[in-house]
């Protein structure tokens, strides 16, 4: 069954589905602990402490998280492999365009392919930002992500890059989600404007939710 | 040389395969005379099948189904787009599901009075009784008919019968039908039991020591010509009907591969016979290419009728109620509007040669909806022609709901072609001819929803049985291959005939003749025809002939994809087809069917058909070109349905 | 009415092909789009050019041969096959593109006439129900729910001319591989072949090369015969139950 599906253009966009599934449940839990911003840097670093002693005693300090880790690497990795190899294939079946070209189908379909690769790039930068520090601006302080989070948004290009990515992720999303409901058959003519509308929050609800904190850092509400 | 029209007539041909007895045993007596192949040795035997419409698709697929090794050849660049699957209505069966009195009998009465008794009663009880299988055959290959909330199938009447005995999937039937044995074909392709050679044309019949032991036929991408050789050959390649130009058959549909059957001495049977049917958009102009039929269900509501004025050019609207002649119900009072088909399209042809036509060029009557909108409703009548209604706009840009449609006949099927005994077999032995190719089943008109019911008829069931006794006793064990005289006369015959329409470089165009014969033969040779008229068709054929081969231009060259010679190459056949169906028509001076001569009618001006002298088949045998052919005649034996004449005033 | 037609020329499958233009003059509104270029054909044979080969044959919308990419849509403005396409839709003065279905599954052959036989072998992979004749039972044996034998159709009238694939972006016949796996899975005669059907036709379909898809939706806009979108939705549940189901 695994060759089956992974020798498959519809077993590969299955995967592609249910990885993008499984980043878009992280992500929307990713939000929630985003807006605890708004409450103080007491509570927010608390909760960003409580992420690593998550499941004790049970599990180990940081298990949980690694395990989180772990999947989401997972699921980007077998995510981004299916789009490539799929895009790779999707050319090939086309090398010729049209002479009478016209644009067709709407902006969040046409722009999947690019906006997963400047989502990939903002998940490189991200984790280099804010999770190893590597390239954070001004001392990175592990242990204090409050203090970090206003750092990164206090420079133009912080805000620049992560508000231009959040922008991209709502089309991946309004886009990607509706097609994962297709690929697993999800869809039906009944069901599509339950999806499309499902589709549609989720990508406004995800990409409000984190835009407000840099613009709650840049207005000064969060400081 | 002798006038084309001298012919002689020759010996009877005499169908000597249907056994004797009662009708309804006669099939079940020849399966059981005829010799069987060992299943062992069925696929030693190959058998080239010209044709993937209903009875070409169907019988490749059967044949492959018992063993045999199936070459089979589609023009069309995939077997799903053959003609058949344009059929609209529906598709007849004896099923009786309506329980209103239906029966193998019934449906065999009807048909051989509805071909107005100039068919077989043998091969039409046949039919009837396989009606029943074809039925079973398809829903069991997932044909999705039309059913009703019970889940049963729904059947409809059609045709002008008593009893509701048609199938069908709303106005796809074809389509439908085509499909399941194009997916049938399929299987047994991808299971190596049948060679498809698409886009690949039928250009000659090769026969070796007087048997039919394969064909020439050019691939139409490369132009190459190649040999094909086989035990049997089975043509299943339709009707000629695009003789005429005009018609509602495909733009490819052609009489190529009967035609040069017939050639190496398959006789052709009642070509004169052809179906006009009467509800058909007319034409626009002279850049028409093909027409399209509607269904004749709208004569049940709409009234056809033309200006009482000669060259009465006012919008249908502004010509006020006394100045319009309402002509059918006005010539047949019982039956109005719903006269028979060729009642309706002789009316209609009537009126518009008397000057009273509408539309463009004067060739159209009105089929006007404007009392049934009154009396029904509009939404009734949206209901009921809504998609008809659409189609016509669509075409026409007119809406028919404001303005009466506008409706004139056009050729729609050819109940002639190959001669065939009750075996399906030609004269030519090893040759076979099914579906519309054949002469068999309809005498001299066809009953609606009967031509799907006779391609799969033959195709499934008739064939694969029958071809069992001549390849059993034609065992063929010495193959024959390309360096036979015979093999390399027919491939030089093709070579050199392509070749010559392409050295003409003349001055005009293959449409250019294609129409001028399909004018002269919808003139002459369409919905009537007089002694007069046939006689200077005859005379002017000859010359159209040679006009083609001294003026047309064939661009391009024989090695490549090239319509234009596909098509002129076409003309060819059809130039010297049109020819025999003016001499069949001339020599049948009696009206039956779809043929009617002026000469031959009752003093109420129907039809009169003359039994005593031509209750026959008329097969030609082919002598030359431009030469008189030899009539052959099939007597017809009525013993089950007794001829009467038909009264519709 | 006056045009300039812009038309794809290619001599072969191996040969460059490229935009040519052409006039043309006196034509009818109530001509249909295919016998415009028959007026272009006839005058180019008198040229002594080559005409423009393109596929035709029933020319009533249900044969499926007609394929022209018109003005950068699959069978062109209205939703209809190209045959069916007529005139009126243009206006005097017009220029208009004519090209051929684009998608390596689709080879040129000639001009604006491409190869679609991956189709059929899409459908010999298993576009079929196995009942050989003379096997069959009584028709009424098994009665289909009247909603199961409408969705039947619905999907059965593919008319398999290539339009979903010319339309896609990605060259991709997910449309109409679902259509003939919905046809015959959802009625009881196909049931015994129906896991085996749908994975040994999608098998097929990525062996000739077609694209996936990504639900951009241009199939179903382009198709004349109004194969809806999800139906590819329905095949990918067949396919996911099939491939849950078949061990290979």
């Amino acid at each position: 069954m695994t060759r089956t599906l992974w020798d498959s253009s519809l077993g590969k966009k299955t995967v592609m589905a249910v990885s993008g599934l499984i980043m878009l449940l992280y992500l929307v839990v990713h939000m929630i602990g985003n807006l605890k911003i708004f409450f103080g840097s007491g509570e927010f670093n608390h909760y960003a402490h409580w992420l690593r002693t998550m499941g004790e005693p049970f599990l180990h300090y940081e298990w949980a998280l690694w395990i989180v880790r772990v999947v989401l690497v997972a699921a980007v990795v077998l995510h981004a492999v299916s789009a490539y190899q799929l895009s790779r294939r999707d050319i090939r079946a086309r090398p010729a365009k049209y002479v009478h070209r016209k644009p067709r189908a709407s902006y969040a379909t046409r722009t999947m392919r690019w906006g997963g690769i400047i989502l990939g790039l903002f998940i490189v930068w991200h984790i280099l930002d804010l999770t190893t520090g590597t390239v954070h601006p001004g001392g990175f302080q592990s242990g204090h992500p409050y203090q970090n989070v206003i750092d990164t948004f206090s420079t133009w290009y912080g805000n620049t890059i992560y508000i231009v990515a959040m922008l991209a992720l709502g089309l991946h999303v309004q886009h990607g989600f509706w097609s994962a409901a297709q690929t697993l058959g999800a869809g039906s003519a009944t069901r599509d404007r339950v999806l499309k509308t499902i589709a549609n929050a989720l990508a406004a609800v995800l990409t409000l939710g984190f835009i407000c904190v840099p613009v709650a850092v840049m207005t000064g509400v969060v400081s | 040389m002798t006038d084309y029209s001298h012919y002689e007539t020759g010996a009877p041909v005499v169908d000597t395969k249907a056994p004797e007895g009662p009708v309804a045993e006669r099939w079940d007596t020849r399966r059981f005379q005829a010799k069987l192949v060992n299943p062992a040795n069925r696929r030693k035997h190959t058998v080239i099948v010209v044709g993937t419409g209903l009875a070409g698709g169907s019988a490749g697929a059967t044949l492959a189904e018992q063993g045999y090794h199936v070459v089979q050849f589609c023009f069309q660049d995939s077997p799903r787009r053959a003609h058949s699957v344009a059929a609209q209505g529906g598709i007849n069966a004896a099923k009786n599901y309506r329980n209103d009195g239906d029966s193998i009998h019934r449906l065999f009465y009807d048909t051989v009075k509805g071909g107005d008794f100039r068919a077989r009663e043998s091969n039409v009880h046949r039919l009837a009784q396989i009606s029943v299988e074809i039925i079973d055959q398809c829903v069991a290959q997932g044909v999705p008919f039309a059913r009703e909330y019970g889940g049963l199938l729904d059947n409809r009447s059609f045709g002008g019968v008593q009893v509701s005995r048609t199938f069908y999937a709303r106005g796809q039937t074809g389509q439908q039908l085509l499909l399941g044995a194009y997916q049938a074909l399929s299987r047994q392709i991808a299971a190596g039991n049948v060679e498809l050679h698409a886009r690949t044309e039928m250009l000659d019949l090769i026969v070796v020591d007087g048997k039919a032991r394969g064909i020439v036929a050019r691939d139409l991408v490369t132009g190459k010509i190649d040999t094909y050789f086989a035990d049997a050959v089975v043509l299943a390649s339709g009707g000629y009907g695009n003789v005429f130009y005009l018609s509602t058959n495909a733009m490819n549909s052609n009489a190529t591969a009967v035609w040069r059957a017939h050639r190496r001495g398959a006789y052709f049977a009642n070509p004169c016979f052809t179906q006009i049917h009467p509800t058909c958009i007319p034409r626009t102009g002279d850049h028409q290419s093909k027409l399209t039929l509607m269904s004749e269900s709208l004569r049940n509501d709409g009234r056809i009728w033309v200006p009482k004025a000669k060259g009465d050019d006012r919008p249908a609207n502004e010509i006020p109620e006394d100045e319009r002649d309402y002509y059918l119900e006005r010539i047949y009072p019982a039956f109005g509007n719903l006269v028979p088909r060729d009642i309706a399209s002789r009316a209609a042809k009537n009126v518009c040669d008397e000057g009273r036509g509408v539309g463009p060029g004067g060739q159209g009557v009105y089929l006007d909806f404007a009392e049934a909108i009154q009396r029904m409703g509009r939404d009734k009548v949206e209901e009921k022609y809504g998609n008809l209604f659409d189609m016509y706009a669509r075409i026409t840009a007119e809406n028919p709901y404001e303005t009466p449609m506008r409706i004139y006949p056009a050729v729609h099927y050819t109940m002639g072609g190959l001669w065939v005994d009750y075996d399906l077999q030609t004269t030519v032995p090893g040759l076979f001819a099914i579906g519309e190719a054949n002469f068999s089943d309809h005498g001299a008109n066809r009953l609606g929803a009967s031509a799907l019911m006779q391609g799969l008829a033959d195709g499934y069931f008739v064939l694969p049985s029958t071809i069992n006794d001549y390849l059993a006793r034609n065992p063929h064990h010495e193959p024959v291959d390309a360096s036979h005289p015979a093999v390399e006369e027919a491939v030089a015959d093709t070579e050199d005939r392509l070749n010559l329409l392409l050295a003409v470089d003349g001055d005009r165009t293959p449409d250019s003749f294609h129409r001028e014969i399909g004018e002269l033969m919808w003139e002459h040779c369409g919905m009537a025809r007089t002694e007069d008229g046939l006689r200077k068709a005859l005379e002017r054929i000859p010359q159209i002939r040679e006009e083609f081969w001294r003026r047309i231009k064939v661009p391009g060259t024989g090695d490549e994809f090239n319509q234009s010679l596909e098509k002129a190459n076409r003309i060819v056949d059809y130039l010297e087809l049109a020819e025999l169906m003016c001499l069949d028509a001339l020599h049948r001076a009696e009206s039956c069917g779809g043929h009617f001569r002026e000469e031959s009618q009752t003093p109420d001006g129907e039809a009169a058909r003359r039994d005593e002298e031509f209750s026959y088949a008329a097969a030609w045998e082919f002598s030359d070109t431009g030469r008189a052919p030899v009539l052959h005649k099939e007597d017809l034996v009525f013993e089950y349905v007794h001829p009467t004449q038909r009264s519709y005033a | 009415m006056k045009l300039t037609l812009r038309v794809w020329r290619q001599k072969n499958a191996d040969a460059p092909g490229t935009m040519s233009t052409y006039e043309v003059d006196g034509i009818s509104q109530d001509m249909s789009f295919l016998e415009m270029l028959d007026t272009l054909n006839e005058e180019l044979i008198l040229a002594g050019d080559d005409p423009v080969a393109f596929d035709h044959d029933c020319r009533e919308g249900i044969c499926g041969a007609c394929s022209l990419v018109i003005n950068g849509d699959a069978h062109g403005p209205e939703r209809t096959t190209t045959c069916q396409l007529h005139m009126r839709s243009f206006e005097d003065g017009d220029t208009i593109d004519i090209e051929p279905w684009r998608a390596s599954a689709f080879p040129v052959v000639k001009d604006l006439v491409v190869d679609r036989s991956a189709f059929d072998r899409i459908i010999q992979a298993g576009g079929y129900i196995s009942a050989p004749t003379g096997t069959a039972p009584e028709a009424h044996a098994a009665p289909v729910p009247k909603p199961d034998a409408d969705f039947a159709f619905e999907h059965a009238e593919c008319i398999g001319c290539g339009a979903c694939v010319a339309a896609c972006p990605n060259g991709s016949a997910m449309l109409f591989t679902s259509a003939k796996i919905n046809h015959l899975n959802v009625l009881p005669q196909g049931a015994p072949e129906r896991e085996t059907r749908v994975l040994d036709m999608v098998g097929q379909m990525d062996s000739e090369g077609f694209g996936g898809c990504t639900l951009t939706g241009e199939c179903a806009t382009a198709c004349p015969k109004g194969i809806p979108l999800p139906s590819i939705s329905a095949m990918n549940k067949e396919w996911l139950r099939a491939t849950r189901k078949v061990r290979r």
